[in-house]
Order: structure tokens, then sequence, then C-alpha cells
């Protein structure tokens, strides 16, 4: 599969998948048994599938691991939500449903900006250490930006002028049209797989076999723990905005608490650190599961916990891993014999 | 002057239940280099045993603060069932991520155990002591401050002075020259679990006399601050979480009372908590080792 025919038919392939899978989807929601809560459902697998692809690229890539995503995350709602409010004040995009989505596009870029500058500024120190403590300063830094938010006065009640600190901020202009977050997801995970099969991620993968090896080769080790953070918490900033408009119209800062980086971390560990399929089926299947088993949901991090332990003991990079479903490889094995999928 | 003096005594009670946990975490870290995330849930576990216990003693008429005894069994009981059943299973096959994830699971499956045996609500402990004030100073401060010394002398000199203690130091500083010289490393490293959790019992006891309440997730982030403690004093240094116990109880309630004032209002008594926070990210940033541990420096 190394030369270039083959790349293209490869990426045909997917994007071909990935059409079908939005013509499913577009079926699925105009057949009508989508109740709006469903949609809602829909929206938190596609914001879980960005947030737990990007939190592999510094688990299961960086072999780092980070307890404070939910922070980045915060990041990019807040400032997703503050500029969407300012905006519809100002009336600015908001006369028809397609000026709706130009505005969270923006207010979406502004949230992933922001929460990418975020991770600068907490990566550059915070990566100068690595294993538990970085595990511990990560979580140190989510925590005060979650204080922070709870103590901003812009951030609570009504927000902006009239707001008041301490309080969830209400009135946020939703945007949970399916298709267009489809997409967003789509490009955000094309986005990081790419990242991680381009040099740059052949780097971070031998930054993390052995750090001491790669400087000796010469790569700057620290460039490429600052970039992967960066970009990991660019996205987490993307998540974050579409968790923000995602129809409920408010935000708390309880939302990101450290549980809530947890919750990811879940979701990397039992996908497969260094598996970015396995991270979406994680994401879809942890973030539906619980949707589904309501009776059950007392007893839901009782068992994610038993079953993590389990999974450590058992198979320490997770479920998947490093391994790729790969579309092409299962068509080729469908249809083209045992032997050509082989060769692939 | 009156407001700061009640104000230290605060911290150096909030410090003392701080570097009480720290002790457990330190000790738990110098031997196998974990960092025991469970270990603020096994204050809760301490916790519920004194809320069931405690009216057993009333009522068997003896006097409550007992109760502790079976509350250190008890926890003492759960840290080595966590390290035999989950930690060191994970630390024979994983990598250093795959324990820290495992000590997360840990923490998370105590906490929702708790949830569903005694649900979410908080539980009303009954008042364990009836001290009198000794001036402007309540009975309870004192003996709390008086306890976290006497613990921490007595550990000190259990580590530097007795067989196992020993046998604690040689595991921590070279794990397999210990097995060489015939130390039993398993023992040891149960052993260390057992009074490490032993210890979060006493916390707890301190922590329910104070506040008299118990709730599932009482422990997270008691337990988090006084981690910060540990590393603040130097991680695996029985002294030094003393040290940082008292220093992060003491800052977080000056900042409490004087913050808003300082910073004309701009930085408010809610930011306590991040205070601590940055305390931590400062010292793991200019001085990993903390105040007290020992530079082990990168090997390369």
């Amino acid at each position: 599969m190394s030369n270039r025919k083959d790349r293209l038919k490869g990426s045909l392939i997917n994007f071909a998948g990935l059409l079908v899978l939005f013509f499913i989807l577009v079926l699925v929601m105009q057949s009508g048994v989508v109740s709006s809560y469903v949609r809602g459902i829909i929206v938190q697998c596609f914001f879980a599938i960005i947030m737990v692809t990007s939190l592999n690229l510094v688990m299961g890539f960086l072999g780092q691991i980070a307890l404070g995503h939910a922070g980045f995350m915060a990041v990019g709602a807040y400032t997703s939500a503050l500029l969407a409010k300012a905006m519809t004040q100002a009336n600015i995009l908001t006369a028809t449903p397609a000026a709706g989505v130009v505005q969270f596009l923006i207010c979406m870029a502004a949230g992933a900006l922001m929460a990418g500058l975020f991770g600068l500024i907490v990566g550059i120190p915070a990566l100068r250490l690595r294993g538990d403590y970085l595990a511990i300063i990560t979580l140190g830094f989510g925590e005060i930006i979650r204080v922070i938010i709870q103590n901003l006065k812009i951030a609570g009640s009504k927000g902006l002028a009239q707001g008041q600190a301490g309080q969830p901020l209400i009135g946020i202009p939703v945007m949970n049209n399916v298709y267009v977050l489809y997409w967003i997801m789509v490009l955000c995970v094309a986005i990081m797989f790419t990242f991680v099969r381009s040099k740059y991620g052949r780097a971070i993968m031998a930054i993390r076999e052995d750090d001491i090896a790669s400087s000796c080769v010469g790569l700057n080790n620290t460039y490429y723990k600052v970039l992967t953070f960066t970009i990991s918490a660019m996205f987490a900033g993307v998540a974050g905005a579409i968790f923000a408009h995602r129809g409920l119209g408010t935000l708390s800062q309880n939302d990101f608490s450290f549980l809530k980086s947890t919750d990811y971390v879940i979701m990397v560990v039992l996908g497969g650190m260094g598996s970015m399929t396995g991270s979406i089926v994680a994401a879809i299947v942890l973030s539906a599961l619980p949707e589904l088993l309501r009776a059950a949901a007392q007893y839901r991090m009782l068992v994610y916990s038993v079953v993590l332990v389990l999974v450590m003991i058992f198979k320490p990079t997770g479920l998947f891993g490093a391994y790729e479903f790969s579309l092409q490889r299962g068509l080729k094995r469908l249809f083209g014999g045992r032997k050509e999928a082989q060769k692939a | 002057m009156e407001v700061f003096f009640s104000q230290l005594i605060n911290g150096l009670r909030v410090g003392s239940v701080y570097a009480l946990i720290a002790l457990g975490y330190t000790m738990v870290y110098g031997i196998i280099r974990l960092i025991n995330f469970a270990h603020g849930d096994f204050i809760m576990v301490g916790g519920y045993t004194l809320f069931f216990t405690v009216p057993l003693m009333t009522a068997a008429g003896m006097p409550p603060w007992l109760a502790v005894i079976l509350a250190i069994a008890v926890c003492a009981a759960v840290g080595v069932g966590v390290e035999k059943l989950a930690y060191s299973p994970v630390r024979k096959k994983g990598t250093k991520m795959s324990t820290l994830i495992t000590a997360i699971a840990m923490s998370l499956f105590l906490e929702n155990l708790a949830q569903a045996l005694f649900g979410a609500n908080p539980k009303q402990v009954k008042t364990i002591f009836n001290l009198p004030n000794i001036g402007n100073v309540s009975g309870n401060t004192i003996l709390t401050i008086v306890l976290c010394v006497a613990v921490m002398l007595a550990l000190q000199v259990f580590v530097q002075r007795t067989n196992m203690g020993k046998c604690m130091r040689a595991v921590s500083e070279d794990k397999e020259a210990a097995i060489l010289m015939g130390v039993n490393v398993n023992r040891t490293i149960s052993i260390t679990f057992a009074i490490g959790s032993g210890l979060a019992a006493f916390a707890a006891l301190m922590f329910v006399a104070q506040y008299s309440q118990v709730t599932n997730t009482m422990g997270s982030m008691l337990g988090l601050k006084a981690f910060i403690a540990a590393v603040l004093g130097g991680i695996g240094s029985i002294p030094g979480a003393m040290i940082g116990g008292l220093v992060i109880g003491m800052a977080e309630s000056l900042s409490k009372a004087y913050m808003g004032a300082l910073t004309g209002g701009v930085i408010t008594s809610a930011f306590s908590d991040a205070i601590v926070f940055l305390i931590l990210i400062v010292v793991l940033l200019v001085k990993p080792s903390g105040i007290l541990g020992k530079n082990a420096g990168e090997k390369v």
C-alpha cells in the first residue's frame, strides 16, 4: 500500500464509505423516527468522538497521560458560546438557518483557537515533566481553568455585560444540525488521522518509544510534544464548541470537572491507546450505551471501572491496542479473495 | 490580628488532616512509584465505617472514638485488597501508564461502590469528641494537630529503626537488590499499603470529627490536595509530607481569608482551590523533588 495510486484509491474508498454513512444518517433523520432525544445522543456521539480521538493523540501516540482534557473542552465551549451570544446580540449572521451555521463555524473556530492557545500555554511548562507528574500537572491546570471560569463574571448567568459569576451560562444559541456536525466530526478525525500518519506522527511515536533515542537522531522532542498537545487541545476546543451549542442552551463549569476528563480517559483506554478507529468505536458505544441502559445507569461507572482494571491486567494497551480498522482492507478481504488481502 | 491567628490555627488543623493523608501517599509512592489515586477514597471508606460504628460504640457504652480501631482495620483491609487484586497484577505486566490508569479506575470503583451501597446523600456522623476549648482554640483542632505530629514521629521511628522499616527503605531504593538480600518484597508492599490506608482512617476520624459528614466523593478533593502536599514536601519523605500538608493547609485558609483584600477583589476567596493547584504547578516546575525530597535526576 505504499504507492501513490493505492493510497489515492484508499482515500476514495474511505470517502465513499463516509458518504454512505452520511446517507444512512440522512435517511434515519428524514424517516421521522428520530426524536429530539435521539438527536441529542447523536450529537453527543459526535463531540465524544472528537474528544476521544484528540485525547488519543496525547495518550496513545505521545504516550503521556493527560487528566485535564475537559479543561480545554471548557475553554472551547465558553469561548464559542460567549462569542455566539455576542454575535446574536449584535444581530450578526442570525437571519437564516444557513447564516446560523456560518455563525457557529466562526465561533467554533474561535473556540478551537483559544483552546489551542491554552494548550500551548499549558503544554510548554507541563511537558517538561512526564508520566505521573504530567498527569497530575494537567489535572491541576484543568482544575484551575474550571475555577477561573466559575469566577468569571462574563461567563455566568446571562453572560457578557449582564453576567454573574458562579452561575451556569444560559441562552446560548443552539446549533444541532447533525448533517453539519457530521462533516465537522469527519473533518476533525481526518485531520488528526493524517497527522499521525505524517512525519510528525512518526516523530511523536518515536518519542513515545524512546525519547532519548529520538533526540539522538535529531528530533526536537519538546517541539513535537508541545505541537501534539496543542493540536489535541485545539480539537478538544472544537468538541467543546459542539457541546456548548448542543441544544440545551446552558453551560455549567461542572460539565468540565476532573470526572469528565477521566470519562474520556476511560474511552481512550478501552478503545485502545494508539488506535483512532478504536477511539471512534469506544466514543460511540460508551456515549450511547448509558442512554440505552438508563435503568442501569447507577452502576455504569462501577462496571466501567471493573472493566478498566480487567483490560489493564489482560491487555494493557486497550481493547483494540494499536489496531486500525481499514475499509480498504476489509473490502479486499470480502471481495478480492484471501491472497490479495494478505498482500495488502 | 485576631482573625489572622484564628485562620492560622484553622490552616494548621486542615493541614494536619492533609498531612495524615499525604503520609499515606508518600509511603506508597516511595515503595512502588505509583500515585495511588484511590488513596483519597480510603478516607471515604474510613468515614463510612465510622458512620456505622460510632453509634455501636456509644450503644456499647464505650467512648465513640474507639470506632477508629475498626476503621483502621477496614481501611487497611481495603488498601491491601486493592493492591493484591488490582495493582499487583497490573504492575507485573503493564507499563507505568497502565498502573496509573488502574489507580484511577480503583478510585472510581470505590466511589461508585459507595454510592451504590449507601446512596449519594451525605450521611451525618454523631459527635465523636466532646473536648473543651482551650483559650479560643477548639479542643478538636489541638487534638488533630497533636495526633498528626505524633503519628508522623511514630512513623519516622518505625521506618528508620525497625526491621520492617529497613525492608521498606530497601525496596524503595532498589527492588531487585532487596530481593537478593532476602527481603520479602510482596509482604513489604502489602504492609506499606496497610499502614498507609490505616493512616487514611485516622484522617477520616479527624475530618469527620470536624465536619461530621460523609459522602461518597469526600475523598477525591481531599486526596488531590494531600497529594499536592506530598509532592510539595518531597514525595517519599515522611517529614516532607508533614511540612507539605501544613503549608498547603495554611496557604488554603489564609488565601481564603485574605486573597480578596490583597488583590482588591480581583481574586476572591473562591480561588483558593486554584491557588493550591498553582502551588503544585510552581513546585513541579521549579523543584520537582519538593522541599525535602532527594534529587533523583533522570536516568540517561
